[in-house]
């Protein structure tokens, strides 16, 4: 499950916020630090995750370090018994 | 008590002239604004001092001195000049805050250019616009930027050269030639062009309310509200270690970001990364950062960390710190005085402005919420909207003026002589804010008098953002209005009618957001869609933003008179 959900959100971010085909990110890749999401569409990366998921991430845990990276993000998944 | 001394006194005997013999401007007949920002210090002995220091997100650091800083702009602009690119034609920088671009600044206005900076953020659309309208002829960019710029380049007749600054090996496609600043040939003495003070310098694009984005026209002779304002209300000195979080695609990162600290000597420190708490906190630490000009998004970002992380760090060095972009809360500054030991200093104006009007200066009382008094050398009243006299009365409430006239103002819009008028009425210049004024002269924010959105600190144009949305195959129609938001004051919220056979769901609402955002830029994305069978309307088709505005904040509805239907 954990390996699908990694794909998953990989390949969700290289589609819509990587501009060169050629980057290459992984789970540890900083997202939001490294400025590839910025702070604005991170509310866009928030909304795909709610909705693949049918979850609702509440504000306090929407924090810029939640979403830097695949694996931050998984961790907050597993909070709602998603990964 | 800062650089100023006593404000009264200042704002008292104020005169232009006094930044003008600081800076000895127009001494042999240089009024260039770059001269001033370069070579003016390396003659004053500074020339070894360290001008920026430059961190990348994952660490990596490269150190510029004003002889570095000189030389390299020289370069550049002996680089421009021999590709046949001619004084007053628009040159853009599109980068993300690497030292290529603040240096490239200088570079473009050294040979007579008028430097065109947009927000690296931008989508192939939002940047579009501003090119065409600016009849662009060359861009500075990086290669992960140019697929944006070469999405765009057949609609760009004048759009001849594409400088890539980190191309290396990387092929390159017409139009596109690789330069390498720090290989480039350094010259030691490059002829500046001579501007005059009223020569063009810096095209900066902003929003409104209507029609596409406007370009504000600034001139070489901006400097002198640059430098006195960074002096008196930015407290910079030659000792200070100053960072301002201003990205220079918008107008704070270039005239407090680039012109202001450096025509002062000072040493600046720039992070290109994303936000970080404990990254920034550490920057602030590891550089013993004095000075500190932020926005109250990223105070407001701060204050959901709480005060655990300050701790964590040592923030001795700050000695002053300032905030601009949109109204700082009183909270914040609150906040600010509790954790840091002292309070941060709201600062108001705007891309027309080209410098500070109102501000909390240094030494003053802040008085947490409110705006501050205006600059020397700046008249500021609040005037009644109608016949825009200025307000006598304490306490009411009416649009922000100026007097015409200090040095920065914008000279036009580009293309649109017609639209800069209307800014000017009865004397005045309508800033387009509303305020009131205290018995103590502080001014207080109530908002915008029009409908652009101010997100975190960010004016977005909701006719742009509409125009965008009906090119999505699924839109019929839709209003986009400012919606209040905890962090960055609003954000974009849209009002979408679909189009026969298509129906609301979730997949649809992620993709007009992630179409958004990379048509026009994440600022302009909006962060919450509400899908609606028809828009209210006035009787002659007008969509009538203002009604689902004020749902959105919880006001009156107001005259709806001239609705079409209910």
């Amino acid at each position: 499950m954990s390996d699908d959900l990694k794909k998953l959100i990989i390949d969700y971010v290289k589609k819509e916020y990587l501009d060169d085909d050629s980057e290459e990110i992984d789970e540890s890749t900083q997202l939001i630090s490294s400025g590839i999401v910025d702070s604005f569409s991170m509310v866009a990366l928030k909304t795909f995750l709610e909705k693949k998921f049918q979850i609702s991430i509440p504000d306090e845990k929407a924090t810029t370090e939640a979403f830097d990276s695949v694996n931050n993000m998984i961790n907050l998944l597993k909070e709602f018994n998603v990964a | 008590m800062g650089n100023i001394g006593s404000y009264e006194e200042k704002y008292k005997n104020f005169e232009w002239q006094l930044s003008v013999k600081e800076l000895e401007y127009g001494k042999d007949g240089m009024y260039n604004l770059a001269y001033y920002c370069s070579e003016r210090i390396c003659e004053k002995g500074m020339a070894d001092k360290t001008a920026l220091i430059w961190e990348g997100f994952q660490g990596n650091k490269k150190k510029y001195t004003y002889n570095d800083i000189r030389l390299y702009s020289n370069a550049i602009a002996q680089f421009l000049l021999d590709n046949g690119i001619k004084p007053e034609e628009r040159i853009c920088l599109f980068m993300d805050r690497i030292p290529e671009l603040y240096i490239s600044f200088l570079g473009v206005l050294k040979m007579g250019g008028i430097v065109q900076p947009l927000f690296s953020a931008f989508g192939e659309e939002a940047l579009f616009t501003r090119l065409e309208d600016a009849s662009t002829c060359a861009i500075f960019t990086t290669m992960k930027h140019i697929r944006k710029v070469r999405k765009i380049l057949h609609k760009l007749p004048d759009l001849k050269y594409i400088f890539v600054v980190d191309a290396g090996n990387k092929k390159l496609e017409k139009f596109e030639i690789s330069f390498n600043m720090e290989k480039a040939q350094l010259n030691e003495k490059f002829d500046i062009y001579k501007a005059g003070p009223e020569f063009p310098s810096v095209l900066h694009y902003t929003s409104g309310t209507t029609g596409k984005p406007k370009g504000a026209m600034h001139v070489h002779s901006s400097l002198i509200a640059q430098h006195i304002t960074a002096k008196w209300a930015l407290d910079l000195t030659t000792d200070d270690i100053y960072w301002c979080t201003a990205d220079p695609g918008w107008v704070t990162g270039t005239s407090y970001g680039i012109i202001g600290p450096w025509a002062s000597g000072v040493t600046q420190v720039v992070l290109d990364s994303g936000f970080n708490t404990d990254k920034w906190y550490s920057f602030i630490e590891r550089h013993k950062v004095t000075i500190w000009y932020t926005a109250p998004t990223a105070i407001r970002l701060l204050m959901k960390e709480g005060a655990g992380p300050v701790k964590a760090h040592d923030m001795s060095c700050l000695r002053h710190l300032i905030s601009v972009g949109e109204p700082l809360n009183a909270e914040a500054v609150i906040w600010s005085q509790e954790v840091f030991k002292k309070p941060f200093h709201d600062s108001y104006w705007q891309t027309e402005t080209g410098a500070i009007v109102i501000t909390n200066f240094p030494g003053m009382t802040v008085k947490p919420g409110s705006m501050g008094t205006p600059f020397p050398g700046i008249t500021a009243v609040v005037v009644d909207p109608k016949k825009f006299e200025p307000i006598e009365t304490a306490g009411t409430v009416g649009l922000i003026a100026l007097k015409p006239g200090w040095p920065s103002m914008f000279r036009t819009y580009w293309n649109n002589k017609k639209l800069y008028d209307e800014k000017f009425k009865n004397g005045w210049y309508i800033c387009g804010d509303r305020a009131s004024i205290d018995n103590e002269g502080y001014f207080w924010f109530m908002g915008r008098d029009d409908d652009v959105i101010n997100t975190a600190g960010h004016l977005v144009g909701p006719f742009e953002i509409e125009s965008a949305l009906l090119e999505h195959p699924a839109v019929a129609e839709s209003a986009a209005v400012g919606k209040p938001d905890p962090v960055n004051m609003e954000v974009v919220k849209a009002f979408i009618a679909l189009k026969p056979g298509h129906e609301p769901n979730a997949d649809l609402e992620l993709d007009i957001m992630n179409f958004i955002r990379k048509k026009l830029s994440p600022l302009a994305m909006p962060q919450a869609i509400e899908f609606v069978s028809s828009l209210p309307k006035t009787r002659s088709g007008k969509i009538m933003r203002r009604m689902l505005r004020a749902k959105e904040w919880g006001e009156e509805i107001g005259d709806t008179s001239t609705l079409e239907n209910d």
